[in-house]
């Protein structure tokens, strides 16, 4: 991390190469009462290449979400720097730069599972053909076929998940930024689901942030695993994962090998082991 | 699916309910003294002779008979779904005047902070004030009112009275229903950089649907008093409240016909409740649970 910060528009200027988001020692402090604050984030340093998925995992605690509303420009750094294909956070949730997913599903009751997929590009003056024509993709991609015309309180919580994923795809965004959004489904559901997400993100290329508290899960799904440990919270190591692309992630994996190291070095990193057998950089 | 069980047996109790109502009247009457109850003095249970408590038979069969001796005189029940409806219509207008009123209140103070903190205590007091002190106000204001070919007619002091109590319940309600969206529903707003108006329309005004329903249904309600109490002290002619106070005038010699306009006011009450639900209706598709997840 010794690269000279760039100002976006020399950033800009290397558009291939630009990265999907680069977090500069950015630091965030709450003021919480007269007088307290809360050093949620500091010095965080962190590059995520275009198409890349990084999952961010540690402690409850630790800024995980802090750092991806950061990023999402639902809250603003108090120190720092974050840049979001070049732009600033303000200027790419302005050019809709990504699509986001919480840990609960936040649909509209009153919408059906289409009209809520729809609704980003509904609010982005999208004509009604393309969006039903969309909307019929992505409730293919995510298997909720006959379930179009329900309503979210008729479907199962993994549903309702699927159907925001969906609609944070809606867009065709270069960037997903997830927020433990499998945080409170059952183990069969999240595994199923993790694959679906896997597959969905390489045949889409987008680069991906996903908050954890799941070590198997960042492995499976991660190009790289982001450790973070909390007061202040920081990034204590990145894990490098090397399961090939994630096309050829499968059930499979999970016995393989190279998954239960991923899991072990994640695991050390965690709990500040110095071992690091697989690629660990620790700082 | 237990709506039509739900709507049944809440047809079922308030059935229950007159017809208790209708046994402790004729009860008290067959048991009570006829001299009524005092205590130290004071009457805390009325007089049971037929002046004072008119058998239930009685008051049906004197609605079924004409108002007075005059030729050509329609039965009483005629005369009052007359007045009522003319009530109901002076009410509805109050009422539609009302709600716009306080759902633009609703949306300022949803836009404006300040304006919150500024206009919701003037609310409140607003609703201090007593309605017979308002009335003369009104009435001798819209008096001075003559534009062009427009005068102020006497039902409109009225409609505006009633207005005056119907656009509080629903200033409140649709300012909670507006505010009520999650943080979740407002940040994923904010992330489609959706401005205050897009976010208006996709997410608070349909959010807002569970509170306004009670409070239409309220203000209905409010109007609906208001205007039988405002025909009374504005003295408006023709609405269901200048009949109550007419026919309870000649209580003493026909004391079955002052309950006729009563019953009517009440039954009004109950109509307007009646077409908010059907408003409530074509909106059904706003009121679903919050889905949980
Ligand atoms: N709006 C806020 N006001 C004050 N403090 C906050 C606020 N949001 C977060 N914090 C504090 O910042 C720290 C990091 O919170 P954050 O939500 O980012 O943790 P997290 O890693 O996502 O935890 P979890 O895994 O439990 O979701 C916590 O100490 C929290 O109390
Ligand atoms: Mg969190």
């Amino acid at each position: 991390m010794t690269t000279p910060v760039q100002t976006p528009a020399t950033g800009a200027a290397h558009a291939a190469s630009v990265a999907a988001i680069s977090v500069r020692s950015a630091g965030k402090v709450f003021q919480v009462a007269k007088g307290a604050e809360v050093r949620a984030l500091d010095d965080v340093s962190l590059t995520v290449a275009p198409g890349e998925f990084v999952s961010l995992i540690g402690p409850s605690g630790c800024g995980k979400s802090t750092l991806l509303r950061l990023i999402a420009d639902l809250d603003e750094a108090t120190s720092g720097e974050i840049l979001v294909f070049g732009k600033t956070a303000r200027q790419a949730r302005i050019d809709q730069e990504y699509g986001i997913a919480f840990q609960s599903a936040g649909l509209l009751p009153w919408r059906s599972v289409q009209a809520n997929i729809e609704l980003p590009l509904e609010l982005h003056g999208v004509g009604k053909t393309e969006r039903s024509a969309r909307a019929e993709e992505l409730i293919e991609l995510v298997g909720l076929t006959d379930f179009r015309s329900r309503f979210p309180d008729q479907l199962s919580g993994g549903m309702q998940q699927r159907v925001a994923i969906a609609r944070s795809l809606a867009e065709r965004p270069k960037l997903l930024l997830m927020d433990e959004p499998f945080g409170a489904l059952d183990e069969m559901t999240r595994e199923r689901m993790q694959q679906e997400l896997v597959r969905i993100c390489s045949e889409t290329g987008a680069a991906v942030v996903f908050v954890t508290h799941s070590i198997p899960e960042a492995v499976f799904l991660s190009d790289r695993v982001v450790v973070m440990s909390p007061r202040p919270g920081r990034i204590v190591g990145i894990v490098d994962i090397d399961l090939g692309p994630g096309t050829q992630r499968s059930e499979g994996l999970r016995e393989n090998s190279a998954f239960f190291e991923g899991v072990t070095a994640v695991r050390e990193a965690l709990h500040g082991s110095p071992a690091a057998p697989m690629g660990v950089e620790l700082r | 699916m237990t709506r039509p069980g739900v709507r049944f047996s809440a047809v079922l109790w308030g059935l229950a309910g007159l017809v208790l109502l209708a046994v402790l009247w004729e009860g008290y009457k067959a048991v009570g003294p006829v001299t009524g109850v005092q205590f130290f003095g004071q009457s805390i249970l009325p007089k049971t002779d037929d002046r004072s408590m008119p058998h239930l038979v009685d008051m049906v069969t004197r609605a079924l008979q004409p108002v007075n001796s005059a030729v050509g005189s329609p039965p009483v029940w005629v005369s009052v779904i007359g007045a009522a409806l003319n009530s109901l219509g002076v009410a509805a207008v109050g009422w539609v005047a009302g709600s716009v009123v306080g759902f633009l209140l609703a949306l300022l103070m949803q836009r404006l902070r300040v304006a919150e903190r500024a206009v919701l205590p003037w609310l409140i007091l607003s609703q201090t004030v007593p309605l017979i002190a308002l009335a003369p106000v009104i009435v001798a204001w819209g008096g001075k009112i003559q534009i062009g070919a427009f005068s102020w007619d006497r039902w409109m002091s009225v409609a505006v009275i009633a207005s005056y109590l119907a656009f509080f319940p629903v200033a409140v309600g649709a300012l909670r229903g507006l505010q009520s969206p999650d943080a979740i529903h407002l940040e994923l707003m904010r992330t489609y950089n959706a401005g205050w108006f897009k976010t208006l329309l996709r997410l608070r005004l349909p959010a807002s649907v569970p509170y306004l329903i009670p409070a239409l249904r309220l203000g209905a309600a409010s109007a609906i008093v208001g205007t039988v109490v405002a025909e009374v002290s504005t003295g408006y002619k023709g609405g269901i409240g200048r009949m109550i106070i007419e026919f309870a005038q000649s209580g003493t010699s026909d004391p079955a016909k002052a309950y006729a306009p009563i019953a009517g006011a009440v039954i009004l009450g109950l109509v307007s409740a009646g077409l908010v639900a059907l408003v409530g209706l074509a909106l059904k598709r706003f009121n679903r649970q919050e889905a949980a997840s």
